[in-house]
């Protein structure tokens, strides 16, 4: 008995020190971007196996946000290079959330006439929309790419929401697969009141169905916040930048050798606060929502 | 009824037809069409005719610039004998494995550690961090970690005795390193993914398998891995189909080099498509790749059974 115990807990202790490892593997890269991005440019050299900044300071994080004048940046040993770090943000923030919005709303239509309503050409429609799951991003990007260049809407807002704006095959299955269980009396019910199919959809399903919704919410939310083939592709221009694009051109634009790897990590970090903010803020829904994904 | 009268016939045409008039157009039916109308103009302009169009761009030599002219099939006979593009499937594969089973194993791994020793929310959200951040970040995390001069883990290694890698930028270690930076993105995902699956599996099962004997192995071994394969294959294919397409941490790290190590197939596509100006050859190569993305998703499906865990 007492070997069996003493062999339990010695597992036990193994357990946890993998568990330990693999946060510590988790974790210390994004401390050394930190790190890294509290070093002033000309420590950069001489602190690289410290764990901690050598005279932390903020210049970096000042000078990413074109908070100080190139002077005083070339003053401090690095290039005048600076990405436009508000700007990118403030575009991620328009395109994830003018997405998020549009197409959570049209797909949630689109799933409640597919779960509810009887019409010619439902399953056909509905079985077009799952096969659209499958298809390579890149095959529907080319054409997608040449028309909204025909249109005109390269390097625009419309041109960087359109493909995803008015609906999105996944919300609109994965809402359906929800209404489909909602008990039908209560729409019954709403009709003998009077309602229309519109007031029923938006005064009935829509707020019964509040949690799988925040979770496609959140879903949506985070593939749009990431998302960088089509923001790539369609608005390379400095005003629509999002803040995938605007990183990928900071690294590739600086120099040859000598990148600026404070400014960089600085950029880098600041991307990274909005997902600490949304772990913090709403953590256990994220998880929640991340594990539900997976499940059918 | 079913007395039939010439008088009848001859009114039964309009009759039908008017029931199916009276089908398309009463009252339910126009409701759902205006509720499906939003999706369905984003569907028929961004999915429905792109796919057509990227069928009929690959018959064409097209550079944007003239109009495009029909060449049949001589960007797919010109693909067959392109090494470039065999060596973007190779480059692509030979990520792919080395990517999927190291990333799906220490996933597991890391779903049953948690089961074992903390349901905390905290860990979780720990694991999942790297997922949360885009690929691009992560890219740019990992180009400074693994920098030759000055990245931490040659310091880290250093002190370990080892010489100095380069990493991204050799031709023999690029492609393993972009794998292993993908695989610290997703392993904490795919492991919260397998950790829903572990929450699901009845508890009484463990506990007769341990009246009966069984040891950790075990147990995993018959309980958990054969009743957690709906999640094995969710996970498989949709990591094996990213796989495929990775695309954006090659953009930000090595943009297909050193020479074409990491040149994959759609950074191929992109090129073609994007710097060459070669519309016809690109849609073509990606109507390739979707038909490839096709049989594997079948064949996976087929071979681990999808649809069913071994519970039933």
């Amino acid at each position: 008995m007492n070997g069996i115990r003493q062999r339990i807990t010695v597992g036990k202790v193994f357990t946890w020190l993998l568990l330990i490892a693999l946060i510590l593997i988790t974790l210390i890269p994004i401390w050394i971007v930190l790190k890294t991005a509290l070093t002033p440019q000309k420590a950069l050299f001489s602190s690289v196996s410290e764990l901690f900044p050598q005279d932390p300071t903020l210049f970096n994080f000042r000078r990413v946000l074109g908070m100080v004048s190139s002077e005083e940046m070339v003053a401090a040993g690095g290039s005048a290079s600076s990405i436009n770090f508000l700007r990118s943000l403030w575009n991620s923030v328009i395109f994830t959330g003018l997405i998020v919005v549009a197409q959570t709303f049209f797909s949630a239509m689109a799933a409640y006439a597919f779960a509810r309503l009887k019409f010619i050409g439902r399953e056909v429609i509905f079985f077009m929309y799952l096969s659209a799951l499958m298809i390579p991003t890149m095959v529907l990007f080319i054409p997608n790419f040449i028309f909204i260049k025909n249109i005109g809407w390269l390097n625009t807002y419309a041109g960087l929401v359109a493909p995803f704006f008015l609906m999105s095959p996944f919300a609109v299955f994965f809402l359906r697969q929800f209404f489909m269980g909602i008990p039908a009396a209560l729409e019954e019910a709403a009709k003998l009141d009077g309602s229309s199919p519109f007031g029923t959809f938006w005064r009935i399903i829509l707020p019964i169905s509040r949690t799988p919704i925040v979770t496609l919410v959140i879903l949506t939310s985070i593939n749009m916040w990431n998302e960088f083939l089509w923001p790539f592709l369609v608005g390379k221009e400095d005003n629509v930048r999002v803040l995938t694009v605007a990183l990928q051109f900071f690294r590739t634009q600086t120099p040859q050798g000598a990148p600026d790897w404070t400014g960089l990590m600085a950029g880098t970090f600041l991307s990274i606060i909005p997902i600490f903010i949304l772990l913090i803020v709403l953590g256990r829904q994220v998880i929640n929502s991340l594990q539900f994904s997976g499940l059918k | 009824m079913h007395v039939s009268t010439p008088v009848t016939h001859t009114n039964n045409r309009p009759k039908s037809q008017k029931t199916i008039w009276k089908k398309l157009f009463n009252q339910e039916s126009l409701t759902a069409w205006l509720f499906i109308l939003p999706s369905l103009i984003g569907f028929v302009l961004f999915y429905a005719l792109p796919s057509i169009r990227a069928i009929q761009i690959s018959f064409t030599n097209w550079n944007l610039l003239r109009a495009p002219r029909y060449i049949g099939l001589e960007n797919y006979q010109t693909l067959l004998t392109d090494p470039k593009f065999w060596n973007a499937m190779k480059v692509t594969l030979l990520y792919v494995i080395y990517n999927i089973p190291l990333q799906t194993i220490i996933a597991l791994f890391m779903a049953v550690v948690m089961d074992r020793v903390t349901k905390s929310m905290l860990v979780r959200g720990i694991f999942v961090l790297p997922y949360l951040m885009s690929n691009v970040i992560v890219a740019l995390i990992w180009l400074w970690m693994l920098d030759p001069l000055l990245g931490f883990v040659n310091v880290v290694l250093g002190y370990l005795g080892i010489a100095d890698q380069s990493f991204f930028g050799s031709v023999k270690q690029a492609l393993p390193t972009i794998a292993g930076v993908n695989i610290w993105r997703h392993m904490g995902f795919n492991a919260l993914l397998f950790y829903a699956g572990i929450q699901s599996i009845p508890k009484n099962l463990y506990e007769a398998a341990t009246i009966d004997g069984a040891n950790e192995w075990r147990m995993f071994r018959y309980i958990t891995l054969p009743l957690l394969r709906p999640v094995t294959v969710f996970v498989l294919v949709t990591s094996v189909v990213g796989s495929f397409q990775i695309f954006d941490t090659i953009a930000v790290t090595t943009q297909g080099g050193p020479v074409d190590a990491t040149r994959v197939i759609v950074w191929y596509i992109y090129q073609n498509a994007f710097e060459f100006f070669k519309m016809g050859y690109a849609t073509a190569l990606s109507v390739v790749l979707f038909l490839i993305l096709l049989i594997i998703t079948i064949i996976q499906m087929r071979l681990l059974r999808g649809d069913s865990s071994d519970l039933a």
